[in-house]
């Protein structure tokens, strides 16, 4: 892929983009469009394109491009669509700091450390997987614990395999596709252990990663410990009880030479929290507008650092409004404020953005906590009176849910804040 | 009418993720009856996969001169399943040299199932900065 590394950077710029995953690349275009000249986005990788380069398998693009893409096709063609539109790209390159006068201290190869000023900045610095420290799997710490995504990168870029039996931890999509992607390279799965009773990925990946190569799923099940002196010999895993607490008399051991961990993802904000933003502490991204405008003016964000996303379709999405937002804050447009809150109601676990206008038109994306079937989301006001309500035939915590909000619905509402429930049939099974 | 077998399936049109049924006459081998959808994409998913099911297989090939190690292939269209395994042993002992297009057929017509496989990026020629180590 073609990466544009400028040879000389500017001491400023209107626009600075923080990470060149598809979120970062999406916005410096939307910015671009929107009136910004010089635009520059910073990436820590040799390449931009983010983790849809190790992401090889197909299901990216139905919504943004009308076609299904592998991740490598949906990275390109962003990435070509940046490079179209004259932005500085700039790999093996880091933001060690932000100031608040928007003072962004950059790291690069060929200039060492250099302070360059923004008129606008996006933060789009993607998310880093949860590790075994994360759910503290007691027992010894051999080689040969792996997070997902890392087996990943080491097989698909590196070409080496990260063992020769493999159990996982988390039934997430990255380690159903990891099971299956091992299979194919000849790597035997002793199974995938989801301490969940349901699983987490979309049943796609559950029949395609999972039925179609005879790899066994134990849900209600955890791995409790981790065996082995220089490299992990077998690990022991056990059924959990209603409370998730694991039933070690019931527990079994597992052959393997190496345990994935499939158990979720962190927002990266080392430099959201120096520059003090206010953090939603469900999202772990910062609180941001209707405008993907964070607490502090003239700071965008959007992608993965905001909110896990399930499709890349909607990071796309999102991240052309933030650098839309951003482009415009560089040239001094003013960007309308919001006038009402959204608040996580009943089964809703939150909403971004957190703030809209009543003058124009949102998408609201939520996750919710529990699954239920023949829903009803409801936008309900201070006074206890229902807004709005849509129905949904189900909901589950891994589909984040959408909801497009037209200004007529809102027309009555003014510094007010509306909370979101979603009621419904439980559909636990 | 000859003895009548049920296959189940788990549908991937949507989360619902609804149990399909599919009675199938052994004798006829027809399909007599689908069960359990609950929408139109459904019954036709339980047909498709009962008679004929087909995958899109993602792996990598080995690639020379270029930054990475491994460069991503996929097949031009769905393969029939039951050669998923076959096709992806036979693409371990491809290699490939660097330049290479998005697009680029790398195999043609992959253990005579009528799909090439192709690249899903491009991947530029690359030698190691010699200041570098890698």
């Amino acid at each position: 892929m073609i990466t544009s590394n400028p040879r000389h950077l500017r001491g400023s710029y209107d626009v600075i983009v923080v990470g060149g995953g598809p979120a970062g690349l999406e916005a410096a275009v939307a910015a671009q469009e929107a009136g910004a000249d010089h635009i520059l986005v910073v990436d820590r990788e040799p390449e931009a394109g983010g983790i849809l380069l190790q992401c090889i398998h197909c299901g990216f693009g139905l919504h943004r491009f009308g076609e299904e893409l592998t991740g490598p096709e949906y990275a390109q063609r962003v990435m070509k669509q940046a490079l179209a539109h004259r932005i500085d790209i700039v790999t093996d390159a880091f933001v060690l700091d932000i100031d608040l006068q928007r003072r962004v201290k950059l790291m690069t190869r060929e200039a060492g450390v250099s302070l360059v000023e923004a008129r606008a900045v996006v933060l789009a610095m993607g998310a880093r997987e949860r590790t075994r420290a994360a759910v503290r799997i007691p027992g010894a710490r051999p080689a040969g614990v792996f997070t997902a995504g890392m087996a990943q990168r080491l097989v698909n870029l590196y070409g080496w395999l990260p063992g020769r039996r493999v159990a996982i931890l988390g039934s997430g999509d990255i380690g159903l596709i990891m099971a299956r992607r091992l299979t194919l390279e000849g790597v035997e799965v002793a199974g995938v252990f989801e301490l969940m009773p349901h699983p987490n990925g979309l049943n796609r990946n559950i029949v395609q990663c999972l039925h179609d190569f005879d790899i066994p799923l134990h849900l209600s099940t955890t791995v409790v410990e981790i065996h082995g002196h220089n490299r992990v010999e077998k690990v022991t895993v056990a059924p959990v009880d209603d409370n998730l607490r694991p039933q070690l008399e019931r527990a079994w051991e597992v052959e393997c030479d190496t345990l994935l961990i499939s158990i979720g993802l962190i927002p990266e904000n080392e430099l959201s929290e120096r520059l003090r933003l206010r953090m939603d502490p469900v999202t772990r991204g910062p609180v941001v507008t209707s405008a993907m405008e964070c607490s502090l003016n003239g700071v965008f964000a959007c992608g993965n650092v905001v909110h896990i996303h399930d499709l890349v379709d909607f990071v796309s999405a999102e991240a052309m409004l933030a650098g839309r937002s951003a482009g415009l804050f560089a040239i001094g447009a003013p960007l309308r404020p919001d006038n009402v809150r959204l608040l996580p109601g009943e089964n809703v676990a939150y909403c971004v953005p957190h703030t809209i206008s009543t003058e124009r038109e949102h998408t609201v994306y939520m996750r919710t906590r529990r699954r239920l079937e023949a829903c009803k989301l409801r936008l309900v006001a201070p006074d206890g009176r229902i807004v709005h309500e849509k129905r949904l035939r189900y909901v589950f915590p891994a589909e984040m849910v959408n909801l497009k909000l037209k200004p007529v619905i809102l027309q009555h509402f003014h510094d007010d804040a509306l909370r979101i429930d979603i009621v419904g049939r439980s559909a636990e099974r | 009418m000859g003895e009548i077998v049920t296959v189940r399936y788990l549908c991937i049109g949507c989360p619902l993720g609804c149990r399909l049924e599919v009675d199938e006459d052994l004798e006829e081998h027809a399909i007599v009856e689908v069960r359990g959808f609950s929408c139109r994409r459904g019954k036709e998913y339980a047909i498709q996969e009962h008679t004929a099911p087909q995958r899109m297989v993602t792996t990598t090939v080995a690639i020379d001169k270029a930054r990475w190690a491994r460069l991503p292939v996929r097949t031009s269209r769905p393969a029939p399943k039951d050669k998923v395994l076959e096709i992806c042993r036979a693409l371990r002992t491809v290699r490939v040299s660097a330049p290479i297009a998005s697009g680029d057929i790398i195999v043609r017509n992959v253990l005579n199932t009528g799909v090439d496989i192709i690249a899903t990026r491009d991947m530029a020629e690359w030698a190691p900065p010699h200041n570098i180590e890698t």
